[in-house]
């Protein structure tokens, strides 16, 4: 606990004491979490480093799509939606997601290791469709490049 | 001076199809035949031809070869760079090894996209070398804000986000607002549906974004610039990084701009997953550590923006176009183009086109030449039906419009927009319906919520909709849809809303039987929505292999093994398609009903 308190602030303490730093510092301290998330200390932090009232943390965090106020997977996988991958054929990947991790849209896998999410375009539309896991973008999506995506993060990359 | 030069795209397209492992293939090739003195590998921005990554050029003669693999290295440096003969069989086309020969290449017009594909990014130098920060230079040195802005003026540059604001004027508006300081944003929240060629500028160029924004700086007086960028581009975003730091230590960013009293600095601000964002007010509420909600305008940003300072805003391809004007002068920027459209505009062809990826044309070229020439039209066995232009915000335009010039105002006349620039081609397997309600969807998710007219509007629309694809559509629901189309476009706070229901209303104007195929005779002329459609199986390609039996979860699919032809039952079929996706033989037909 006071080892991750350390690492917290130490988070906190790159970031200007501005209501503008809100979002960057909110993005770190999420990232930061081992399970994707920002905690209910998280916000408190956050609201009283910047100077704005705990409400308008919570108003932010629940605001934007890539924050999560619950507990995720150790790696974020989000399948394009947007009309370009759907075209596409990003069914068939979702369908291999939905079948290889065993979860629906919006769940975790019970070994906690991959959270499956949609996201809007994700400007790769060059190679639809597209999905990102954590920051890589994985493109030319078929049945069998999500399995071999899925098998070299399980791997641990 | 190396004998040979590499240049190998490393875009986010490119990477994603295994460039990286490329250049580590050809790095060992290299190495294995002692070559690493003569030849120099340099990663790039994005070449264009997406699909057919990774490419790479190979200078002095300039060969260009798609769809590397890295098993392909070895070969490539044996008969290419020992030999001296181009690898035939990774051309493009036969015959065709450079891009000029290329259609694809040879009818574009590189003025933002020149850097991009042709330098590092991620050295100064190598932006230098082409032209760089001299028009930043110039402009401090040896003119006067005002005179910035009327160059930009007389150029005629519009506003490449969407709107087509002229963007001198915005200038203008900034450089005589009262209040201090005054800041220069950069809206690199590019958001639009298959739109990407902001990425494409900031991970290929990353320098002429903040040469512009500099410049800007300069001529409104401001000292301070941001910008917002989305955190899905952890690419663009690093090599924005990379390029601050170079900028900020050569002094082109930073105190005392070429030794003048003109200081300048950029920071960058993330988003977080919002396309409301990219809307000018809700990107300044964003920046500002709050919800990105709009509010209204006036007044404008231009005289109350960030913490209610003038701020200027303007998208990342405005900015790109700024250090060209300066150094070729704003009479030649202006020769390019139409009259009330000056310059060129980025492109991101996808969809059911031979060549995706990102193209840079002169404004005025038409729709086909845009989607036959350069994107080389339909693939083979299908026909092209309608473009759509302008994502979620635009329209679509039928095939008895392809001749209408691609400008701002041509395009709105017809329905559509030119929108950040992103054009999705459709062909005859597309149901417009269908796609209509798709870009609902997004508008319907991505709506705010601030206001009634987008929250409710969307909603409503996308509920008709829904009832019309399902098959359950009603007479009056079209003359629905327009007037809560009508009311949204009137009423809502920002242009999220207001252009919301264009992809309905355009695909209503110009595909009318569509819609009425699915109100009146409840099918689905391209057999696209799942409950209008009726499976068939072809007695003459079923084989009897019984795979369409065994798939069926309602016993549907009927027949005994070794006696085709197979039938489907329509009373018992529920329409899921697993038929159609196990047959081997392609004997299963997906009809209108």
């Amino acid at each position: 606990m006071n080892k991750e308190q350390t690492a917290k602030d130490a988070i906190v303490a790159r970031h200007p004491r501005s209501p503008e730093a809100l979002l960057s510092l909110l993005h770190d301290l999420q990232t930061a979490n081992a399970r994707n998330h920002l905690t209910a200390d998280d916000l408190t932090l956050a609201a009283s480093h910047v100077g704005v009232p705990l409400s308008v943390v919570r108003d932010a965090a629940t605001f934007y799509s890539m924050f999560s106020l619950v507990p995720r997977g150790q790696h974020i996988i989000r399948l394009c939606e947007s009309p370009n991958c759907h075209l596409a054929g990003a069914w068939s990947a979702l369908d291999e997601l939905r079948r290889l991790l065993g979860v629906e849209v919006g769940e975790t896998t019970a070994d906690g290791l991959f959270t499956l999410e949609l996201t809007s375009c994700l400007g790769a539309c060059g190679v639809a469709p597209v999905m990102m896991i954590d920051d890589e973008v994985v493109g030319n999506l078929t049945p069998e490049r999500v399995r071999g995506a899925l098998a070299r993060y399980r791997r641990g990359r | 001076m190396r004998r040979i030069q590499v240049l190998l795209c490393s875009g986010t397209a490119c990477q994603s199809s295994g460039s990286e492992r490329v250049k580590r293939a050809l790095l060992d090739a290299l190495t294995a035949h002692d070559l690493l003195p003569e030849v120099q590998l340099v990663d790039t921005g994005c070449m264009g031809p997406c699909e057919l990554g990774p490419v790479l050029l190979v200078y002095p003669e300039g060969t260009f070869y798609v769809k590397v693999q890295p098993d392909d290295a070895a070969e490539i440096v044996i008969e290419h760079f020992l030999k001296g003969r181009p690898l035939r069989r990774l051309l493009w086309a036969e015959g065709a090894p450079q891009p000029h020969e290329i259609p694809f290449f040879a009818r574009q017009r590189k003025l933002v996209l020149r850097n991009c594909g042709t330098i590092d990014p991620e050295k100064i130098e190598e932006y230098i070398a082409s032209g760089g920060y001299e028009a930043l230079g110039r402009a401090v040195t040896s003119m006067t804000p005002t005179e910035v802005v009327a160059a930009i003026s007389r150029s005629g540059l519009r506003g490449r986000g969407g709107a087509g604001f002229p963007t001198g004027t915005k200038w203008e508006l900034v450089r005589v607002a009262a209040g201090v300081p005054k800041y220069v944003v950069c809206n690199a929240d590019e958001g639009d549906p298959g739109a990407f060629m902001d990425r494409a500028i900031l991970e290929g160029d990353p320098h002429s974004i903040l040469e512009g924004m500099a410049i800007a700086g300069y001529a409104v007086g401001a000292s301070r610039g941001y910008v917002y960028i989305r955190a899905e581009y952890p690419l663009a975003i690093q090599r924005l990084e990379v390029a601050l730091a170079q900028a900020r230590k050569l002094g082109v960013l930073g105190q005392r701009i070429f030794e003048t009293d003109f200081s300048f600095d950029i920071e960058l601000r993330m988003g977080a997953g919002a396309f409301v964002c990219g809307e000018e007010t809700a990107l300044i509420a964003s920046i500002e550590g709050r919800r990105g909600e709009p509010r209204p305008r006036p007044p404008y940003p231009a005289t109350s923006g960030l913490w209610g300072k003038p701020t200027l805003i303007n998208n990342v391809e405005t900015y790109a176009n700024v250090r060209h004007i300066l150094l070729d002068g704003p009479e030649a920027f202006a020769s390019v183009g139409t009259e009330k459209s000056k310059g060129t505009k980025v492109f991101a062809l996808a969809g059911k086109v031979r060549n995706t990826g990102l193209v840079e044309v002169p404004m005025g070229i038409t729709l086909r030449e845009l989607v036959f020439d350069i994107g080389g039209g339909v693939p083979t066995g299908r026909e092209f039906k309608a473009v759509q232009i302008g994502g979620p915000s635009g329209g679509c335009l039928p095939s008895s419009l392809l001749d209408v010039p691609v400008d701002y105002d041509s395009l709105s006349q017809h329905g559509a927009i030119m929108g950040s620039g992103g054009v999705i081609i459709l062909d005859d397997a597309t149901c417009m319906v269908n796609m209509a309600r798709f870009f609902l969807q997004f508008t319907a998710d991505e709506s705010c919520g601030k206001c009634v007219p987008c929250r409710v509007g969307t909603q409503m629309m996308l509920a008709i909709l829904d009832r019309i694809v399902a098959g359950e559509g009603k007479e009056e629901d079209l003359q629905r849809l327009r007037e809560i189309g009508e009311m949204m476009k009137n009423a809502s706070l920002c242009g999220l809303g207001q252009t919301a229901p264009n992809p309905v209303l355009s695909t209503l104007r110009y595909f009318p039987a569509e819609y009425e195929a699915h109100i009146r005779d409840r099918s689905c002329p391209a057999g696209v929505c799942p409950n209008l459609v009726r499976y068939r199986i072809d007695p003459d390609a079923c084989r009897g292999c019984d795979a369409c039996r065994r798939a069926c979860p309602t016993g549907a699919a009927q027949g005994t093994a070794g006696a085709p032809p197979y039938q489907i039952v329509d009373e018992r079929c529920i329409r899921c398609g697993a038929c159609f996706d196990a047959c081997p033989f392609d004997a299963v037909r997906k009809e209108p009903r």
